[in-house]
């Protein structure tokens, strides 16, 4: 089973997270590869903590039930983590992306990762605001979990982001959010 | 060519129903059933099918406009989930009674109270009785797959008879997953065009239908029925082979994963039977002989061949989504009378686990395990009904 790789989201309800599991999902399609995107359903209020999973691997996903150990756990909202254990059930290798304009060594006290643990941030929602105007940190988010799982490459992220956005918004909007995965791509940084 | 895509169960069973371009669609909506009926009626309002699409005010008119449509002559489809399908009961005997092939994907949810809508199978359990076929599906592409062979099967002549397509609410319907479309062309042949029996609308042959009948022919009536099902079967396995060969996807009566040589099996019907075959590999790699059997033909119920295949186990547990107070559930009921007739006698145990939603994890398919083998090596079982995942 070493050969799934598993993704814990962390959010708020109306902040974008879901969708970011789904478009980081479509985009590993790529290479015959099988994906999983779900969100754990409560009761839907915005702003409420919320979590969604990924699931990629190249045989196929039997396994039905939320993600308990997951290799990379991506934090989109960074007052979650005053509020939940972000860490809990994350392995030893397991890597962490946070989306904060704080401090790196703030985070790093926050996240206390073990010896092997990596804990990686970007400043996702300051993008998205420069890039199209809201703060909506999930393009950025998407472009730094490309970047730090390997998984799938820049250029398929953007053809995928873009493909998301569909014919509902304008191009002002689509483009931004490209210009933003791709910012969110080259500005990750290890911590 | 046949495109791999990531979508929800929900999403690939709209798009298996926009390929089948039933000619009436009448539905209302309820969670987590709603979004596959919002994508087909954007396929509805977007012209790209053909179906007349009927807003109803609740699901007994919902499947009464169906009944109506399908008596008509019309190939005639609807989706419902938990309460909704609760509402239809009624009418589920009237379009079985009058032989109507009608379509219909259930997203399995709980029934109130208390109200929940999450995903367990006290819905379609509860719908057992009513003379419809019963394919369940363990993931989205079972769902779509299910799907476009469902009306095959209801529509032989031999069966004419309404069929559901079970599939998880939201641990299914809600999950993105990567599913295999076949092509529009290639589902459309295969589906073929609708022959209606009888329809109301040959005006030049006026008949009646469902009409009063006393009790001196009511029990032919039903015994006819039974006859249809029993012919099931073998439309299932022959719908399956044509299946496979647009597909390349092999499909039968019931799914066994690793059980001819197991000594002991965990019974358990869609989405959980995913998780629950990871944790066989784990044991399997350990030395222990575990298997599965998941029922896809729930009714009419495969008892020979069911029974077959589980009379060689030392120990088998039935996990039921579903319970039947003050009693074990549908299932494991299933699962026994199926043994008992290959005079075989196993130790057969009932798990009640998931109701409500409540997510079914490696953890309890572990315990079940142990639980197996703690049996076989003392012969004794601590309870024959239990639950699994619950604070007592």
């Amino acid at each position: 089973m070493s050969e799934i790789l598993e993704i814990r989201w962390h959010g708020r309800g109306g902040q974008g997270t879901v969708t970011a599991a789904k478009v980081f999902a479509d985009a590993c399609l790529s290479g015959g590869r099988h994906v999983q995107a779900f969100p754990e359903y409560g009761p839907e209020r915005a702003g409420a903590p919320l979590r969604a999973y990924n699931r990629i691997s190249s045989h196929e996903l039997r396994m039905h039930c939320p993600v308990l150990n997951p290799k990379i756990v991506v934090v989109a909202d960074p007052t979650l983590l005053d509020s939940i254990n972000v860490t809990e059930g994350a392995p030893d290798d397991a890597i962490f992306i946070i989306n904060s304009s704080k401090d790196p060594s703030i985070i790093k006290a926050k996240i206390n990762p073990t010896k092997n643990q990596k804990v990686f941030m970007i400043d996702a929602t300051k993008i998205a605001i420069e890039c199209f105007g809201r703060p909506m940190p999930n393009s950025p988010l998407v472009g730094a979990l490309a970047k730090v799982s390997g998984a799938v490459t820049l250029e398929t992220i953007l053809e995928d982001v873009k493909k998301s956005f569909g014919k509902k918004f304008a191009k002002k909007i689509i483009d931004g959010n490209l210009e933003a995965t791709k910012r969110g791509y080259e500005e990750v940084k290890e911590i | 060519m046949s495109k791999v895509v990531a979508v929800t169960g929900n999403e690939a069973v709209a798009n298996a129903l926009r390929q089948i371009n039933p000619d009436v669609c009448a539905a209302y909506p309820i969670t987590p059933q709603t979004d596959l009926m919002q994508r087909f009626a954007s396929f509805v309002s977007d012209g790209l099918v053909d179906t007349e699409m009927i807003l109803v005010e609740s699901e007994h008119s919902a499947m009464s406009a169906c009944v109506g449509a399908a008596a008509g002559g019309g190939r005639a489809v609807t989706a419902t989930s938990g309460p909704g399908l609760a509402l239809m009961w009624e009418i589920l005997f009237v379009a079985s009674g009058m032989r109507l092939p009608i379509l219909m994907p259930v997203v399995n949810r709980s029934l109130s109270a208390p109200l929940n809508i999450h995903g367990d199978h006290s819905d379609a359990m509860g719908a057992r009785d009513s003379g419809w076929i019963q394919l369940w599906s363990e993931n989205a592409q079972e769902a779509y797959d299910n799907t476009v062979q469902a009306l095959l099967i209801a529509e032989h002549m031999d069966i004419r008879l309404p069929i559901m397509v079970c599939m998880d609410g939201f641990i299914i319907s809600h999950s993105i997953e990567r599913v295999e479309y076949l092509d529009d062309d290639v589902v459309k042949n295969f589906v073929g065009s609708y022959k209606p029996l009888n329809p109301l609308l040959d005006i030049k042959h006026p008949k009646s239908i469902g009409p009063l009948i006393l009790p001196d022919l009511y029990l032919e009536y039903k015994r006819m029925q039974h006859e249809a099902m029993s012919k099931v079967k073998d439309v299932v396995l022959q719908t399956a082979e044509s299946f496979q060969k647009i597909s390349g996807r092999k499909y039968g009566l019931f799914e066994t994963y690793r059980l001819d040589d197991a000594e002991i099996a965990i019974v358990i019907l869609n989405s959980a039977a995913g998780t629950t075959k990871d944790v066989i590999d784990i044991y399997r790699n350990k030395g222990i002989k575990v298997g599965l059997l998941k029922p896809r033909l729930f009714r009419p119920f495969p008892y020979e061949e069911v029974g077959e295949a589980l009379k060689h186990l030392k120990a088998i547990c039935v996990l039921d989504r579903a319970d039947s107070f003050g009693a074990f559930g549908p299932l494991y009921t299933e699962i026994v009378s199926s043994i008992y007739l290959t005079k075989s006698q196993p130790i057969v145990i009932n798990k009640i686990y998931g109701l409500g939603g409540r997510d079914y994890m490696p953890e309890h398919a572990k315990i079940v395990i142990e639980e197996l083998i703690d049996i076989i090596n003392t012969g004794k079982v601590r309870l024959y009904k239990d639950y699994l995942g619950v604070r007592e």
